[in-house]
């Protein structure tokens, strides 16, 4: 792999950058591999090279059925935070937010990790009282954060309007500083050019049609390029995970919904951070390039269809004016969905199967993009010992039968 | 945006009225005192979420206020048909790969 440097930045210059070499092979799959992936997006991606770099495990292959990071990866609003409520989740997160900060390091490929803070608005007594209680529970977990009264929410956030004549005025909010936004595209491609430097095979236009067994064992995957041995299958596919666990011959307790989120034309810089509201419901930063990134909460109904409806879209933009009516008039510019695969707590899904051998690594949900380090990082483990990884032993399958919930929902500032 | 047509009151209206509540004919166990831990946690958590055809509930909150059953493409999300709680489907997977047959000649 070239290194990238300032120096070859500048070396490349010369040749008016047309010798730049290719981010990763195209490779032919092989009969057999110690492990596979199903899914190429950025958890996949993640765990591959984590397996190669950290575990030792090199002979490893990415199945993907469309391109790399052409799924949730490309479609989420880049959020970057670690301020759960609960032990198992708070550890979980700030292990990825640990490998955020020295990421673009790592993978020698900027991913724009930006620090820049993530505000939870709170509107309600209530959510006063719920707050106060994360951020001293985020504390105690070592994951920074700090309570904020009114006055200082509208000292920080000048363009918020924190009158007391809206109809849900502002009595305060949390503020994580270490929390920001991170290029999620660069992500994605940082880990699959450093994963395909230390040898692993990322195939993409490879759908996976089915899985093979003997005696009950997973023994690869049947695609639509014929059969790929693997002595362990982790499957990374988000929304279409009940769909691979149906191949697999088992359900998951997981319901795929599109998730959509809108950007607006550039305007100049306005919004230095991230806000988000779960009473008023929507959630806004700006990108490097300008563009108003907004999003607020999962279509109802269950969808595969990658898009959404307008009543979604419209409920977003009425809390993102009700909180911010300074961008009434900006123009929004394009919109889509991604389909996250919603689990009944709000907690992933890090789990062995009822088949030897294949892994599940689901139900991220609405927030799976700022775990995408700590995801692939633990489940690389897993995979690689054949055990899971003490941090994700908590976020097993069978914790919907044992009754041992993680229940995030409403808890961690998750703006469903 | 989805149009759905509410059998209790026989009219087509837009989406904002209704509420989806995931996967129908989910049938609670007789005696959940008798049931394992395993059967429990199927009844009230694991789902099928196909990628296809999919029977589902759905709530008319903003008219009639009652509930009903409908059949829809998870991908495509056309609505085959609504029907009142406690009629069974008549469009189903097995159906619908039996029409997709039909139409390309072939027979079984």
């Amino acid at each position: 792999m070239q290194r990238y440097s300032g120096f070859g930045l500048f070396k490349h210059a010369f040749s008016h950058h047309e010798n730049w070499q290719r981010m990763w092979r195209n490779p032919t799959p092989k009969p057999v591999y110690d492990v596979i992936i199903v899914g190429g997006g950025g958890h996949g991606l993640a765990t591959a090279y984590y397996l190669a770099k950290v575990f030792g495990v090199k002979n490893v292959a990415v199945v993907e059925k469309g391109w790399l990071g052409g799924g949730n990866t490309a479609r989420n609003t880049t959020i970057v935070r670690s301020n759960y409520l609960w032990d198992e989740s708070a550890q979980l997160y700030e292990h990825a937010m640990k490998l955020w900060e020295g990421l673009s390091q790592d993978l020698n490929y900027n991913v724009m990790f930006s620090q820049r803070g993530v505000y939870n608005l709170c509107h309600t007594l209530q959510d006063m009282r719920d707050s106060e209680r994360r951020v001293s529970a985020n504390r105690l977990n070592g994951v920074d954060g700090e309570l904020l009264d009114a006055r200082q929410v509208a000292e920080e956030i000048p363009y918020l309007d924190c009158s007391k004549n809206t109809r849900y005025p502002i009595m305060g909010s949390t503020v994580q500083r270490r929390g920001g936004v991170a290029r999620h595209d660069a992500v994605a491609w940082g880990y699959a050019r450093a994963a395909d430097a230390l040898g692993v095979d990322l195939l993409q236009q490879t759908e996976v049609t089915g899985f093979r067994k003997e005696n009950g064992v997973v023994i690869g995957v049947e695609t639509n390029r014929g059969f790929i041995g693997g002595k362990r299958v982790g499957v990374v596919t988000a929304g279409n995970s009940g769909h691979m666990a149906k191949l697999a011959g088992f359900r998951l307790p997981l319901e795929s919904h599109p998730l959509q989120a809108l950007v607006s034309e550039p305007i100049k810089p306005v919004i230095d951070s991230v806000i988000m509201s779960n009473a008023v419901h929507g959630y806004i930063s700006q990108s490097d390039k300008g563009d108003l990134v907004i999003g607020a909460g999962i279509d109802g109904w269950n969808g595969y269809g990658q898009r959404g409806s307008y009543p979604t879209i419209e409920h977003t933009l009425q809390a993102i004016v009700e909180m911010f009516p300074v961008l009434s008039r900006v123009r929004m510019n394009r919109q889509w969905g991604g389909i996250v695969d919603t689990s009944p707590d709000a907690c992933p899904i890090i789990s062995k199967t009822p088949v030897p051998n294949l892994f599940f690594n689901c139900g991220w949900g609405t927030g799976g993009f700022k775990a995408t380090p700590g995801s692939g990082h633990v489940f690389a483990a897993s995979l690689a010992k054949g055990e899971m990884h003490p941090l994700a032993k908590p976020f097993a399958m069978d914790r919907f039968h044992t009754g041992a919930l993680i229940d995030e929902h409403g808890a961690a500032a998750v703006a469903h | 945006m989805l149009n759905i047509f509410c059998p209790h009151c026989g009219e087509t209206r837009s989406e904002e009225e209704f509420h989806a509540h995931g996967q129908a004919h989910i049938v609670r166990p007789e005696n959940p005192a008798e049931c394992s831990d395993e059967e429990w946690g199927d009844y009230i958590f694991f789902r099928d979420n196909p990628r296809g055809i999919h029977h589902e509930l759905w709530v008319h909150s903003g008219g009639c206020r009652k509930f009903f059953n409908a059949t829809r493409h998870t991908v495509t999300y056309e609505i085959y048909e609504t029907y009142k709680i406690g009629e069974k489907p008549s469009v189903t997977e097995a159906s619908v790969a039996a029409a997709k047959a039909s139409a390309q000649g072939v027979t079984a």
